[in-house]
């Protein structure tokens, strides 16, 4: 049977067993926080410039005409060139935070431009009549219209720049990363540490999504 | 000082909403725009408030600060009635106003049971009063309204009505309305507007 052969396909035993281990191990735990924190650097990197590139794109029509072909190009260039280019030019290290970075921009500058533009101009005249602040329209307006644009584009973003950047620590190999843990597993042909490793990033991806986008819904409401 | 407009000229492709339109609005007095649907009340409302330009002519005297009802409510939909209004009360001015003042504005209509509830959980005619307490507590020095009693029972558009014009004493106020009962007991003034063609009443 495949599931006895512990080199093809473990028994869900042997990964738990393994998972145990690694919960149990100090050092896994600074693994994880290693990738964690730069895994989540590069998301909220990516989404705050993100979300000032929409913000400008939205204001003024020239920033988007000269945003759109990086935008354009980021959106489409596979990951692993990416990933490659960059191991030129930066050091192993700093990789995952720039790979998360680059996932996380397009998806969410284009979900929140688009909620911009969608925006209700009936609403946005009425400001101007009222001569209401720029703050208020901020609050009032504009984050009502783009708050579930940038909750969905959140959602999607987090699971990728998860995925993008341990791929990027499996390239690259930093030391002490959870990248450089698969690395390991692959190289000696330890399918229980390639289970138990991605069960860990499954549920850090999952906890840190669950959190975060509660937080933003707390953020993005408490005005109402 | 009275709102003058001079020889208006507007239209929307062939069609001309407006030729050679002069009106004087009087400063301090509630004029009445009525006239049948599709004769250019909202357009020339729209063009009073700046929201929209005329092709040609000339409008003097409209006041920088404006307030209004508009054809739809315009409300913020996921916020309370009292923070719809609070929006608009400037910060700016030296008038500053209160949460308890907003909330006895919107009770005096009968509001006082969804204060603070998101005012798309309101009706209509809940809606419409929102937007016409937003308008009187802006405190602007001309207020437009376009058919602000719409969608009211007659009880309450008593009571909103007496509201409205306690409120806007001495105020520059352009109304729309189609009903000429609104009109007496509203406006000192009224223009009938039909195809482009004015005439006092």
């Amino acid at each position: 049977m495949l599931v006895n052969n512990q080199l093809l396909l473990v028994t869900p035993f042997i990964v738990l067993k393994k998972l145990a281990v690694l919960l149990l191990d100090t050092g896994a735990w600074g693994v994880a926080a290693f990738s964690v924190l730069r895994i989540a650097a590069g998301f909220l990197l990516g989404l705050f410039t993100a979300i000032v590139f929409a913000a400008l794109a939205g204001r003024f029509r020239l920033a988007e005409v000269v945003l759109w072909p990086y935008i354009s190009i980021i959106k489409s260039t596979p990951i692993a060139s990416f990933i490659i280019l960059c191991l030129i030019w930066l050091d192993a290290r700093s990789l995952s935070v720039f790979i998360a970075f680059l996932i996380v921009l397009p998806v969410v500058y284009t979900n929140v431009l688009q909620g911009i533009k969608t925006t209700d101009s009936k609403l946005l005249e009425m400001a101007w009549l009222f001569e209401v602040t720029w703050w208020r329209r901020l609050r009032y307006i504009y984050v009502p219209q783009i708050s579930p644009y940038l909750i969905s584009a959140c959602s999607v973003s987090i699971g990728m720049s998860w995925k993008a950047g341990i791929a990027a620590e499996v390239i690259g190999i930093p030391a002490g990363s959870i990248g450089e843990k698969l690395y390991e597993a692959k190289v000696y042909f330890s399918s229980g540490d390639l289970f138990a490793w991605t069960v860990i990033i499954i549920m850090i991806s999952i906890l840190f999504e669950k959190l975060f986008i509660s937080g933003l819904k707390i953020f993005l409401g408490k005005g109402e | 000082m009275d709102i003058e407009i001079k020889n208006l000229y507007k239209s929307f492709g062939d069609q001309v909403v407006f030729q050679n339109f002069s009106a004087k609005l009087k400063k301090g007095q509630v004029t009445c725009l009525m006239g049948p649907s599709g004769a250019g009340k909202t357009t020339l409302l729209n063009i009073l408030m700046g929201l929209m330009q005329p092709d040609s002519g000339e409008i003097v005297g409209v006041p920088a600060k404006k307030s209004a009802v508009f054809q739809e409510e315009r409300l913020c939909e996921s916020f309370s009635a009292v923070a719809n209004v609070r929006l608009v009360c400037s910060k700016k001015t030296s008038y500053k106003i209160s949460n308890k003042i907003i909330e006895d504005h919107l009770s005096e209509i009968g509001l006082d049971d969804s204060l603070y509830k998101p005012v798309r959980e309101l009706s209509g005619g809940m809606r419409r009063r929102v937007s016409i307490v937003r308008a009187v507590l802006a405190d602007r020095d001309v207020l437009f309204l376009d058919e602000p009693f719409k969608g009211l029972d007659e009880a309450t558009k008593k009571t909103v009505m007496e509201y409205t014009k306690t409120n806007t004493q001495n105020k520059t106020v352009v109304m729309i309305t189609h009903d000429p009962d609104e009109a007496k007991a509203m406006c000192q003034e009224a223009i009938y507007i039909k195809k482009g063609e004015t005439a006092n009443v």
